[in-house]
């Protein structure tokens, strides 16, 4: 319950924040590209559109996670309405689950209204429900879950500003991650091995929750895939969000 | 009588920005704060006041030092739900009607449904904002940022209430009536802790008192242990009686329009002049006599430092 009425405001608060606004008009206008250069591309026009659009769900989606989530603890800790807040019998791990809740709670309101449109473009355009579409929204959402906590994580540990980038790094290099892994083989074994091998084990690969080509392309996935790919995304999720907690825990609200 | 807060040697410092050196706020506070009573925090701008607030919360966690809330572990959620806090300066969630912000911390302190909309209400009223209950926090003045603050330390019916600078910001009116409120939550058997830089403030409510300076009490007690309760001098303003003749009693302090301020150390002096006063049927405007006020407590010891 006091979990719940955090997040309940952290709801209200985040969804007045012009950011958000901003982010979810790109991604309408990206929606609307996708169409139109289906129009001007030869070949298969609808996987385009659902290229695209999935893509852009992705990417702004992550966008509205990384901004919003390193400023909304923030907010609390500039503002000072955090001294009233834990100064009630709640404990401080509350305090974040509820805010990670709000803010989830308002990525799926998002990402529920964009894919609202995406699917209504890709309906328009094919005459026809790609089922398949409904599994790869459900992963861009897990990993916007991902993405939620470790924005939070680092704004646990430092400013808005910077939390932002290290997120936004997160983001790119999960993405790239198999790149990484490609570069890891053609370093000499050694120190600088050593670190970039740490780096890949720790970020984790956010491509596990890319489905868009499987789906566009209508290749079939195993059921154990996307099991595997859940439990990972929750598994990683809990991992980031128990750090920020304890990280959390010891600090001073001066 | 039981002790309703205990603070045992509590350290605190600082990190500075600039070099990262370690500056020392509190140097070992000890104080303790018996139940019933209004306890006054005294101190100037900057002497740690806010600080050791936020050790006691749980805000910032002290270097060294024991702190226990009505006898339980400062940090435990059983301590927090017997309290109230209002911060200095307080700032809520400007989206938030008063009454929107009263039901969400109603909910923190998990107060049954039923009886939200009763508690939001009863409270709003008590601290006189019941016609702004729907106004966004964001067009609230700083005196009723200060009442909805209070509003919400008070929802939990709480054992110990901890203010910090409750009377900042407040236009007379404004004081007088915060003033009442804790005077009431005494009465109604609450301990308050509050602490300000001024002091009129405390000196007419407070029991007891802790004086803070650079992050060290540097007296603690009852009030009018600290204060002496002797009469240091007599003012009286009276006219119809020339000046040289006042001369003989007291010093002739200042005269205008006829009227005459004679200050007078001698209390025997006092009892003559109104003799005097009777037999030449001269008017007597006022007759004051000055004890030591905690002002002259507290810039004789700050002096001191
Ligand atoms: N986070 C902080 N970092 C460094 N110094 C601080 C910090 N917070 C407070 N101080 C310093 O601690 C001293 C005491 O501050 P404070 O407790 O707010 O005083 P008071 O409430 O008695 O006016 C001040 O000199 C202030 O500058
Ligand atoms: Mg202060």
């Amino acid at each position: 319950m006091k979990i719940t009425a955090i997040a309940l405001n952290t709801f209200k608060e985040a969804i007045r924040d012009r950011i958000l606004y901003l982010l979810l008009f790109f991604a309408v206008v990206s929606l609307i590209f996708s169409r139109l250069l289906a129009i001007l591309a030869v070949g298969d026009r609808v996987k385009i559109i659902m290229d695209v659009g999935l893509a852009s769900l992705s990417l702004f989606g992550a966008l509205m996670a990384i901004l919003m989530g390193t400023s909304l603890v923030f907010k609390e800790i500039d503002k000072k309405t955090i001294y009233t807040l834990l100064s009630k019998p709640i404990h401080r791990y509350q305090f974040l689950l509820g805010k990670f809740f709000g803010l989830i709670l308002t990525l799926l309101v998002m990402l529920f209204l964009l894919s609202l449109i995406f699917i209504v473009i890709v309906l328009l355009h094919s005459g026809r429900i790609e089922w398949g579409m409904f599994a790869a929204l459900a992963f861009i959402f897990l990993e916007l879950c991902l993405i939620t906590a470790v924005a939070m994580f680092f704004s646990c540990i430092s400013s808005p500003i910077l939390s932002s980038v290290f997120s936004l790094s997160f983001y790119l290099i999960g993405h790239l991650s198999w790149g990484l892994e490609t570069l890891l083989n053609k370093i000499k074994p050694g120190f600088g091995k050593t670190i970039a091998q740490v780096f890949y084990t720790l970020i984790p690969d956010l491509e596990n929750f890319n489905f868009k080509t499987e789906i566009v392309h209508h290749l079939s996935v195993p059921p154990q895939v996307f099991l595997y790919s859940t439990i990972y995304g929750i598994m990683y999720t809990l991992f980031v969000l128990t750090a920020a907690m304890l990280v959390f825990r010891k600090r001073d609200f001066a | 009588m039981e002790n309703a807060l205990k603070i045992t040697g509590l350290f605190k410092s600082f990190k500075s920005e600039f070099l990262r050196k370690n500056i020392e706020i509190l140097k070992g506070i000890s104080l303790s704060v018996k139940e019933g009573e209004i306890f006054g925090y005294l101190g100037p701008n900057g002497a740690g006041k806010t600080t050791t607030l936020k050790c006691i919360l749980g805000l910032i966690f002290p270097d060294k030092g024991k702190i226990e809330i009505l006898r339980l572990p400062y940090l435990s959620l059983k301590a927090k739900a017997r309290i109230g806090f209002l911060p200095e300066n307080p700032y809520f969630y400007d989206y938030l009607t008063a009454s929107e912000f009263l039901r969400f911390y109603c909910q923190l302190h998990q107060i049954k449904k039923a009886d939200i909309e009763e508690k939001t209400s009863t409270l709003l009223s008590l601290v006189g904002l019941e016609k702004s209950s729907s106004l966004q926090l964001r067009k609230f003045s700083k005196g009723m940022l200060q009442r909805i603050g209070l509003a919400q330390a008070l929802l939990n019916e709480p054992e110990l209430v901890l203010l910090d600078e409750p009377l900042g910001g407040l236009d007379p009116l404004g004081r007088k009536e915060i003033r009442d409120i804790i005077v009431r939550l005494k009465d109604e058997g609450k301990t308050v802790f509050l602490s300000s830089h001024i002091l009129q403030d405390i000196e007419m409510v407070c029991d007891r008192v802790a004086i803070i300076v650079s992050g060290q009490i540097i007296n603690q007690g009852r009030l009018y242990d600290l204060i002496s309760q002797k009469i240091l001098f007599t003012e009286t303003t009276i006219s119809g009686i020339k000046e040289e003749e006042l001369k003989r009693y007291g010093e002739c302090v200042s005269s205008y329009g006829g009227r005459t301020l004679v200050k007078i150390t001698d209390e025997k002096k006092v009892e003559k002049i109104l003799e005097l006063a009777h037999r030449k049927k001269a008017e007597i405007h006022s007759l004051v006599p000055r004890t030591e006020s905690l002002e002259d407590l507290f810039v004789g010891t700050v002096k001191q430092e």
